[in-house]
């Protein structure tokens, strides 16, 4: 019963929704929204579940004085004071936390973040255009012209360049792409199917009944 | 005398006296053909209005609705080129009719009113009837190949590298005493790849717990939170070993995107895993994830159906399962006949979509030709909408 209740709404709510797509009805549309409002509500709840989550594995981690758990202050202070901010002031523009915790410490430590990548690509790409092998020699040679293709000098060096560069993007490199996104569309509906006939119960803790 | 009759030859005729006012542009001439209907396969409350240009004058169309209760009204002004018009401010089951008018200049000259017309929402959108059609095809061949493997017909899977080396991933922690850290992605549960991932995480979680390894997964997304912990959990309890689960061994991070990468950057830097999976939807931060992974020495098992990220796990990662492999990887490690029946119905489907990709694209060139230019109809009929 505690299985089959989750299987029968799965799969009433996975055969309305496959319908829906086909229906242009404003009924239709109507439960498309009722349900798009209901995921978003039961978000909200599940958020609760998360937040006791996070604070519960913090304290966990300070009482056994885990490697790192006096970062685990720094965390449940910035969790404590975003959320007296928030319900004391308000989430609106101009509010402290819009301007202060937002705007000058969120924005700016994703942009830092962002920028890491920078250097990860860096490193990353030193150790793919090895040619070790004949597909990394491969890689090299493609990745050297479209970078080439890409910057004012390839143009000055042969001014075909940049036509290699944009075939090489728009024929091999989209042909593989394109074969990608077929076998995960086919694999993303069988999926769904799967899941939606009960045959695929992962996401309820097993595969069998 | 002659001077005077010199002067006068020299001027020559005298010229005649423009009497003449300028010329009028003409008048623009009607629009021609103007048709108001029902706009098809929608959700009501909207008419189209389509029409010709019957010269090159006009340098605006008007549009008027004419409706019972208000009377007329002008509703838009089209460009010389816009010959259409779509009115999404009617009322469905009321009559309208409507007429365009050409303008040029302080010329307007209207078109005769349109029969009248009412919109009405519709219970079939016939342009996905392809979509509809690809779907029952690859439904039904899904459907047939469980059937098949239910019969206990043994069904072929090609080796895929990355998911035999899950088993040594896990046995490698157990030895080094060092723990697994399992990022289901960072997509919500409604992505498909998220819950592939969250299906591979049980059978991940099944062998950790026969192995007496240690597990962290840690979310982004409270709904994937609260159901990896379930699944976790229920894996520890099916491996036998309920009293191995660790509560806090799956737990929230945050929803923002680069606290979470480094979050997690923190935990691979502080817990140096045996074995990192990153299995599910990744953005911006594989491979600010995969390079610290990496760093850190661990095996890596990436995954995901994004083509953008697929790069850099390729780069970083031992091993990714690229974009189907994510999806098939549940059946592959669970090896039950009825998961891996649909992955062959799943190969049969690319093979449709194969065959129908060659067939269109021969008609499409064949359609190019004025005598076989009818088989663009058919080639119409793959276009989605």
């Amino acid at each position: 019963m505690k299985r089959t209740i989750p299987l029968v709404i799965c799969l009433i709510f996975g055969i309305v929704m496959m319908v829906q797509f086909f229906i242009p009805h404003p009924v239709s549309v109507a439960l498309y929204n009722l349900s798009n409002d209901w995921v978003r509500n039961v978000s909200a709840f599940a958020l609760v579940l998360g937040v006791g989550s996070l604070v519960m594995y913090h304290i966990e981690k300070m009482r056994r004085r885990r490697q790192g758990w006096y970062y685990s202050i720094v965390a449940l202070v910035a969790a404590a004071v975003t959320t007296v901010v928030g319900l004391g002031w308000g989430v609106k523009q101009g509010s402290p936390l819009q301007n202060i915790i937002f705007s000058n410490l969120m924005v700016p430590l994703n942009a830092s973040m962002f920028a890491i990548l920078a250097f990860y690509m860096a490193s990353a790409a030193y150790r793919a255009f090895r040619a070790r092998t004949k597909e990394s020699a491969l890689l090299l040679i493609a990745a050297f012209i479209v970078m080439l293709g890409m910057v004012p000098i390839g143009n000055t060096i042969w001014h075909k360049l940049p036509e290699v560069a944009e075939w090489v993007l728009s024929v091999p490199n989209m042909a593989a792409k394109r074969a990608i996104l077929f076998g995960v569309a086919l694999g993303a509906i069988a999926t769904s199917l799967k899941i939606i006939l009960g045959i695929e119960r992962g996401w309820l803790g097993g595969s069998k009944s | 005398m002659i001077p005077f009759l010199i002067l006068l030859l020299a001027a020559g005729p005298a010229a005649p006296l423009d009497t003449s006012v300028p010329a009028l542009a003409p008048p623009p001439a009607p629009p021609g053909a103007v048709r108001a209907f029902d706009t098809p396969n929608d959700a009501g409350k909207s008419i189209t209005l389509r029409w010709s240009a019957a010269d090159t004058l006009a340098q605006a169309w008007l549009v008027e609705r004419v409706e019972p209760a208000t009377g007329p009204k002008v509703i838009a002004t089209n460009k010389p080129g816009e010959t259409s018009y779509l009115d999404e401010e009617v009322k469905d089951r009321v009559r309208y009719t409507y007429r365009i008018a050409a303008l040029a200049g302080a010329d307007t000259v209207w078109s005769g009113p349109t029969p009248e017309v009412s919109s009405s929402p519709q219970f079939f959108n016939a342009n996905r009837i392809n979509i509809l059609i690809a779907m029952v095809i690859f439904f039904a061949l899904i459907i047939y190949y469980i059937e098949t493997a239910k019969k206990g017909k043994k069904l072929f899977v090609r080796r895929i590298a990355g998911l035999d080396a899950v088993e040594e991933a896990v046995g490698r922690a157990t030895e080094m005493g060092k723990p697994i850290i399992y990022v289901p992605g960072l997509g919500s549960v409604a992505d498909i790849a998220t819950i592939a991932s969250l299906n591979i995480l049980g059978e991940v979680a099944k062998k950790v717990a026969q192995y007496d390894s240690a597990l962290l997964v840690p979310n982004r997304d409270p709904i994937v939170y609260t159901v990896a912990r379930e699944m976790v959990k229920e894996a520890y309890t099916k491996a036998g070993r309920p009293d191995a689960f660790r509560a806090d061994s799956v737990f929230f991070i945050t929803s923002e995107q680069f606290a979470y990468a480094a979050a997690v950057d923190g935990l691979m830097a502080r817990e140096k895993p045996a074995t990192n999976f990153f299995l599910g939807t990744f953005w911006a931060e594989s491979l600010i994830l995969a390079e610290t992974g990496a760093s850190t020495g661990a095996i890596q098992i990436a995954g995901t159906d994004s083509v953008f990220q697929l790069p850099f796990f390729i780069t970083a990662c031992d091993y990714t399962l690229i974009g189907e492999e994510l999806y098939a990887a549940s059946a592959y490690l669970s090896r039950e006949p009825l998961l891996l029946g649909s992955l062959k119905g799943q190969d049969y489907g690319k093979i449709v979509i194969i065959a129908v990709a060659v067939i269109g694209s021969a008609l499409l060139l064949l359609s190019k030709m004025p005598a076989l230019s009818f088989f663009g109809h058919i080639v119409g009929f793959f276009n989605t909408n």
